[in-house]
């Protein structure tokens, strides 16, 4: 979930999808990468529960998943998890304390 | 399911951990991923006084808003705005609360609250995906029903 939407080609394939359901051919045509890139993509986005597939006559279309934002609390979830740890790593450091006496 | 509520306890006094938390914010700040610019995060900047700009700086020296300081009360509270979306950019319309709380356990010990809620905020704009979502797969599914019998 925390890389999911750190790549700036699945933020725009999230992006396109906002607008509505596309077919992985649709995606590969408004994308400047190639179609299996664009399917690899889909593949960690839906790993992360941000989008779901249909299976629409011979094509695969693509939405994004409408509980997604219970994957975007668990995103902040664990952004937050990762945050501290590092802050609480850096004041104990006591390099934090940038005061010269 | 609308907040996050994270607590950490950090050895060191309060107006220390208050001051890494927002002066030496770019110290800690997680640097994959957590920023808006392509270009990569070269520095993460709070400005410590109310009405404060949150921002990126990224590589090339543009910068990205993040948010604002809502609340500024050092050593104890501090209320940041996070105005970034789910796609990871800024939306001046979108604002959700980041509180976060120093507790002196001690002379030398900080209990550290954060609280980042609103989070329903984010589900305005989801609600609005889903609506052109349901849209979507509607038209979608009666052009496909149109090309069949077609």
């Amino acid at each position: 979930m925390l890389v999911a939407l750190s790549d700036p080609t699945r933020r725009r394939i999230f992006e396109i999808l906002a607008e509505g359901p596309r077919a992985v051919v649709e995606l590969a045509a408004e994308l400047p990468v190639s179609r299996p890139a664009v399917s690899q993509h889909l593949r960690v986005l839906k790993e992360a529960g941000l989008v779901v597939d249909r299976q629409v006559g011979t094509r695969r279309v693509y939405a994004l998943n409408p509980q997604g934002l219970q994957a975007l609390r668990g995103y902040l979830d664990q952004f937050w998890d990762r945050a501290l740890a590092s802050f609480k790593a850096v004041v104990e450091d006591g390099k934090g304390d940038d005061e010269t006496p | 399911m609308t907040v996050v509520r994270k607590t950490i306890t950090v050895e060191a006094p309060a107006a220390i951990a208050f001051r890494v938390f927002t002066d030496s914010m770019d110290r800690w700040w997680p640097r994959s991923g957590h920023h808006i610019s392509p270009a990569g995060l070269k520095q993460a900047v709070l400005e410590g006084r109310e009405g404060g700009r949150w921002y990126e700086v990224d590589i090339n020296g543009t910068e990205c808003d993040w948010g604002r300081v809502l609340e500024w009360d050092p050593p104890t509270r501090l209320v940041l705005a996070w105005q970034i979306d789910a796609t990871w950019h800024y939306n001046p319309h979108l604002v959700t609360e980041v509180e976060i709380q120093f507790v002196a356990e001690g002379p030398d010990r900080t209990r550290v609250e954060l609280e980042h809620r609103n989070l329903e905020r984010f589900g305005d704009a989801m609600e609005n995906i889903r609506a052109g979502l349901d849209l979507g797969w509607h038209n979608l599914l009666a052009a496909f029903a149109q090309a069949t019998v077609a």
